[in-house]
This record gives structure tokens, sequence and C-alpha cells, in this order.
């Protein structure tokens, strides 16, 4: 096995529940390789000396010497490897959108596949959530005490970097349960909730101390925390979901992908009538907008047995923004594309519930600022899709519940805080951020990347014998 | 932690329930709701608070026994702890020296609108409020209601009780008879809905809490959507009070039945399932 080079190994394709039986089911599609597959994708790695995977990364994974580690066997040394610089890989191999970051920089996909490194991520993740609980290493305690708000991607890092710099870390979680969007938004189906548990349980092992119920901006307020605390970090995402603002969009039946995905994944709908919260697809549903999230809702509908399920996307298939795996996925599983297709009005019947969707055309023009052509709707292009229910995943912004008596915290005009890139302070003394509340809605990675800076810098500001606060410096990363 | 300190039944469906919730208590003000998890695999439920005390660090709640999560949180007893329990949640009532104001809480409502008397009392305003109910035995603090105003008008639809009337009659009767300031109306959708007919004609504000439906309660998923003035609002962050004149009733009591054949489902396999137990137990006895 080991005498083959490199580029006669194929890239080694991910085993997965058939799409015929997981349309049906909420059970992990992609399996996860085994050994030898890993060792084989591993092998396929060319370990350049000037790794340009490394940089395709948002938090510089050193992906050359885990890879190197995993092919030689070393399974501990792959895991110390790859959570140097990530803090969260079993989550991150599941849900990073690798072909646009490592895997596009990667040499062997320039005549061919590239080396698989996203699978081989959460393999040696994997392995490491297998080997049972791990004993975190003491690190001397420290006397300051930190609020977390959130406990998203970058929550967690921050959380769980602070803790091991032997702080007293407090999460303060607005719903009951732990885990941000990787636990109501995220579907079971992609990121199983064993796998954000265990990560939970870690950081408990850590000393983190998690309280539920706790919104900030109703329980407490920022200032109050500010007074507290020695330090916060606003982690809160961003989840405020944006609608289209449509005529009949408050009909029954009409949902934003953050209220279903929520029943299906906090609150287990799925489960309805074993779990109290019920959730209603009929049996064909629209879906609106093509990330991450419209895929989600798309295929959960599915598996809530909507018949038949269209995602609407405005723009074309070279535009869609989610991941390519999550596309590929929903196409496997019969999910319907319509592209270049834009709604207009959600149409009801005399119960005021669902009947129908109303959309025009339209067709590709100039970029527009985000650099993607823009979609210019096709005069006279009008048409009906007869539908029950319609699903808005447009994206979503930070909810401002938190900035409630949060005076001097400036925001940008999209209601995002506004943080130094290099640090996560923010214009509030003693207050840092990190993940979507900064970004808008992004990736599961840049959050955990943003935590892990503020903790840095909370490290760094309260070693400190003078701590200025430059706003300034904050404020000119507008 | 959210231990029932108390429960007491007020009416064969409602029951009141002393919550211990010290920080809640600390920040809780009239107008604003909490949501709780009775068990586990339960659902979060939305319940405007109807009283606070935030020396004893205790909240209190009303709940009408309409569907499985209601029968199931009354299944519990003092001293148990509920699963979880979360707020203030919403926009408390704007408290301002208006003058008279009216205060109508029908069944369920009468609960909520008990703080709102007292803090408007307690601000200088006279208070009058109107409560009532289908029938006598469904009516509930009567006494306490009469501590926290100045006066109080009790009716029944069908007379079992007091007066015979609907809300909406001795509300007429004040706003033909008297100066009136303000008016809340707190209580199912359809009554609210009478009370802002009732009052539009004399131009006199009035306040509504929306009971929608809700998931998160935070603003998260807009499951309580409500159109006010022509625009869309969430009613946990952006109410739940509103302006009554403005409400789009037809859209609201729509999406309330939404899930009506679930909840009936849940609603029935839950009788089932205590029925059962209940056999159970007997049997063993």
């Amino acid at each position: 096995m080991t005498n083959r080079k490199p580029n006669q190994i194929p890239r080694q394709p991910m085993p997965a529940q058939p799409p015929e039986e997981r349309r049906h089911n909420f059970d992990e599609v992609a399996q996860g390789y085994t050994i030898e597959m890993a060792i084989d994708e591993a092998m396929r790695c060319l370990q350049c000396r000037n790794p340009r995977c490394v940089d395709g990364c948002p938090v510089q994974v050193r992906i050359p010497e885990f890879i190197k580690a995993l092919r030689d066997g070393d399974m501990w040394e792959a895991v110390e490897m790859l959570k140097d610089k990530n803090s969260l890989p079993a989550i991150c191999g599941r849900v990073c959108p690798q072909e646009s970051q490592c895997e596009a920089e990667c040499i062997v996909g320039l005549r061919g596949e590239p080396v698989a490194i996203g699978r081989l991520e959460r393999f040696v993740a994997d392995w490491e959530q297998q080997q049972g609980v791990r004993e975190p290493e003491a690190a001397p305690k420290r006397e300051e005490r930190v609020a977390v708000i959130g406990s998203g991607p970058a929550s967690l890092t921050a959380a769980g970097d602070l803790a091991k710099m032997g702080y007293r870390v407090e999460i303060l979680e607005a719903l009951h349960e732990p885990g941000g969007v990787l636990v109501y938004g995220i579907p079971e189906f992609r990121l199983p909730k064993a796998v954000v548990a265990a990560e939970i349980n870690y950081l408990e092992k850590l000393g983190v101390e998690i309280r539920y119920n706790v919104v900030i901006g109703k329980l407490y307020t920022l200032s109050e925390l500010q007074e507290k605390y020695d330090a916060v970090f606003l982690g809160t995402g961003a989840g405020l979901p944006i609608m289209m603002n449509i005529p009949g969009e408050n009909l029954n039946g009409v949902y934003s992908a953050n209220e279903l995905l929520t029943r299906v994944n906090l609150m287990k709908a799925f489960r309805f009538p074993e779990w109290d919260t019920p959730v209603r697809v009929g049996s064909k549903v629209a879906v609106v907008g093509a990330g991450n999230v419209a895929m989600d809702a798309a295929r959960s509908s599915l598996r809530l047995g909507a018949d038949e399920v269209h995602i609407v996307y405005r723009r074309s298939r070279d535009e869609v923004p989610a991941r390519h795996e999550e596309v590929e996925h929903a196409e496997e599983e019969g999910i319907i594309f319509d592209f270049l297709t834009n709604p207009i009005e959600v149409l009801g019947d005399e119960n005021g519930t669902v009947s129908g969707l109303r959309c025009i055309r339209m067709e590709l023009g100039e970029p527009d600022e985000s650099g993607r052509r823009r979609p210019i709707p096709i005069k006279g292009s009008e048409f009906e899709m007869e539908m029950d229910t319609v699903i808005m995943a447009l994206g979503t912004r930070p909810n401002p519940l938190v900035f409630s008596d949060a005076e001097g915290l400036e925001r940008s005009r999209r209601g995002t805080v506004v943080a130094d890139t290099d640090t996560g302070r923010t214009t509030l003394e003693r207050v840092w951020a990190g993940g979507d509340i900064v970004t808008g809605s992004a990736t599961v990675i840049s959050a955990m990347g943003a935590g892990r800076v503020a903790a840095n810098d909370i490290d760094a500001y309260l070693r400190e014998e003078e701590q200025p606060w430059d706003t300034e410096r904050a404020a000119a990363s507008a | 932690m959210y231990r029932i300190l108390a429960k007491t039944t007020l009416t064969p469906v409602t029951t009141e329930y002393l919550i211990e919730a010290p920080e809640v208590a600390r920040q809780a003000k009239a107008g604003q709701f909490v949501v709780l998890r009775v068990h586990e695999q339960g659902e979060r439920i939305p319940l405007t608070i109807a009283d606070y005390d935030r020396e004893a660090g205790t909240i209190t709640v009303v709940a009408q026994e309409i569907g499985s999560s209601t029968l199931r949180l009354k299944s519990l007893e003092v001293g148990d702890s509920l699963a979880s329990f979360t707020g203030p949640l919403g926009r408390p009532t704007e408290i301002e020296p208006d003058g008279t104001v009216v205060l109508v809480g029908g069944g369920l409502g009468i609960a909520p609108i008990y703080p709102i008397c007292r803090t408007l009392r307690e601000a200088g305003n006279h208070v009058i409020a109107i409560i009532g109910a289908r029938s006598g035995e469904l009516l509930f603090w009567e006494d306490k209601m009469r501590e926290v105003t100045d006066e109080l008008i009790v009716v029944t639809d069908d007379g079992s009780y007091a007066r015979k009337a609907l809300v909406t009659e001795p509300l007429k009767e004040l706003l033909e008879s008297r100066e009136i300031d303000r008016v809340w109306g707190i209580g199912p959708a359809i009554m609210m809905k009478f009370v802002t007919l009732t009052t539009k004609p004399y131009g006199v504000e009035t306040i509504v809490s929306l009971n929608s439906i809700m998931v998160d309660g935070t603003g998260m998923c807009g499951a309580c959507r409500v159109v006010v003035g022509g625009r869309t609002f969430f009613a946990c962050v952006d109410g739940p009070e509103f302006d009554g004149h403005q409400v789009d009733w037809d859209l609201l009591l729509s999406r309330q039945r939404y899930y009506v054949e679930e909840e009936q489902r849940a609603l029935e396999l839950f009788q089932q399932s205590s029925q059962q137990a209940e056999s159970q137990e007997t049997s063993r006895s």
C-alpha cells in the first residue's frame, strides 16, 4: 500500500447513507472514513514545503503536519497538530466550506481532485472523541472572571481557551441548551448533537460554568456584566431572521428558516408527539435562498415528509453560497433547484394558509457590490407555483436584544458590533466580540477563529499592569 | 432551580403557580412574560407575568389547562422544579400618569392585568378594572383585584355570578359617561378585538397584549409575527403590548389556529397516558 505514489491514489469518496434511505431519517448523512480510507487519502498529500492550504484556512490549521502524523499512524500527534489552531475540529470537519478554503488552494487539486482535508480533519477529530473523555491539563488558576455571552462556535472557543489559561469562565446562554447555531440551526443529519455535546462536556471538565435561560439585555444588561466580571466576550451570533417583505409573508405556512430549524433541531419536533413541540410542513415546500441554511431547511422538510421541495434562488447555480457537498446531497435527495427565480408574493387560500408562490424570472447583469452578477427581473415573466409551505432562508442579522442598555457599544448600519479584527475589542471597555455578531452570518470556522483571537487578547489585557482601552482603534475597523 | 413554591387551583381550568426565580423577579415588570418548559421533552410555553415579588424572589404565573403542556404543568407538585424558566421577556407596560384608566381582563386575562393595575395605581392613576368570564366558576382573583383598583366591575357571560354582561358592555357605559384616558384589554384575541372595536368610536387609546404562537420568545424565530399598523412585528420582542386599534386581528386569530390539529393530538395522547397511569396506580393499591 505504501509503495503507491500519491498521484496514483484517487480521492477517497465519503461513505454516505443512500439518498433513498436518508431522505426519511435524521441520522447523519456522511458516515466518515474508515482508517484505511483515511490513510489512503492522507497519502495523497504532497507535504508541500510552502503549504498553500494553510493560507486558505481562516485559522491556519497545521494541515500538512496533522496529515503527516495521520499517515504515519501517530494519531495523538495528529490530534495535537490539528487542535493547535482549531479547537472544534469534529465540528469544522463537518461544516466548513473546504472547497472554497483549504481545498481550493491544494496543489494536488490543480491537476485533479484536491486532498480531502475536511474529511481527514473529521476523521482525526472523531477518533479523538472515540477515545473517551479527555482529561484536560490543569493550568495555574487565575482569579479573574470572564463572562462569555452565548454558546455558539465563537463563544465555545473563547471559553475553552480562557479556561485552559486558568480563568474563571461563565457562559451565559439564553436558551435551555448549549451550542447556539450548532444546536438550534444545523440539523442532526449534518452535525450530530452528540458531537457538539462532547465539546460542551470537555468545556465543563475544564471548569467552565454554563448558565442557561440567561437572556442578556433582559435578565442582566451588558453594563451590569461589565461591573460584575473582569472581561466580557460577546458571541451571540446573528440570530434574527431576515424576511423578504413581500405580500402574503405572514400567512400560515410561511416560516423563517430559523423557526423551522429551531422547532426541528432544538425542540426535536421531528419526534412529535413524544416531544411536545410540533412542526408542520405540507407536501409542496419552497425554500427561498441557497445558502447552507436553505439547504438545511429544504432537506429537513423532505425528512419531515414533504413530497416535493424546491430551492428558489434569484441567482444562478454558479452563485450558490452553500457548501458544495450540501448542494450535491440535496440534489441526490431529490431537491428541485429553481435558479434565476425570485418570489414576489406568497399566495393564500380563504383560511389564511399558503397556497402558492408567485415568482418572477431573473437574468444576470453586471457584477454588484458583492462581486456576483446582479440578478435583474425579466419583465412579464411572472408565474405561479403551487405550494403549501414557504420557508424564508435569506440570512440573519444580530439579535438587538443583547444591546439594550449597552450605551457606547458602536454598531454598524447592518446592526453588527464594531470590533477590532486583531483583538476583538469593541468600543466598550473590557467588552470583546467575535463571530457572526461582528461579521454578520458567516462560517463556524471564522467565528471560532474570532473567539480564539479575543481569548488571547483578553489574556494579554488582563495580564497588563496598565490597561488602556483604545476605543478609537475598534471604531477604525468599522 | 425554578421550584414551584405554591400551587393554587383558581377555577376548574385555571391554576396559579408561585415560582422561585430570584433573578427574574429582580428584573420583572408588569406586562412582561416568561417562557417555561415543564419537562425535558417539553415545549417552550409563554406565560404573562401575573405577579412578582423582588424580595421573596418569586414570580407568579397563571395557566389555563387547555392542552397537554398546561395539563402536565398542573400535574407537578409543590417542591417540583420546572425544566427551564426564562425571563423577563418582552417590553414592560408603559406606565404614565394618564388620569383615569380602564383595564379589561377576560378569563385568563385577569392575571396579567393585575400587576398592570397595581403599577398604574402606584403611578397615580384612577384605576377602573372590568373583569369577566364565561361563568362565575371561571372567575378568579376578584378580591386581589379589588386591592389594586379604585373601582372594580365584575361580569359573567351567563349571569351565573355578578352582572350578566360581556366585558364590552360596562366598558361602553364608562366611555359614554366618563372621561377615560387609556384602556387596556387583555384576554382571548376575540375579546381583545371587541374591546378595541368598542373604544374605537371614542378615540381612546387601547393597549392589548398579543398572545401569538412563540417558540424561543427572544426574537429568533418569528413565529409570533403580528401586523400592527400595516407593519410586521415580532410580538415577543417588539411587544407583547401594542396599539389595539392598529392590530390585524384576523391574521392573529388565523395564525393562532395553525397547530390546532397537533395540539388536539398531543392532548388526546396525554389524556390516554395519564388514564393508563391512573389505572395502574389503582390496580397497584
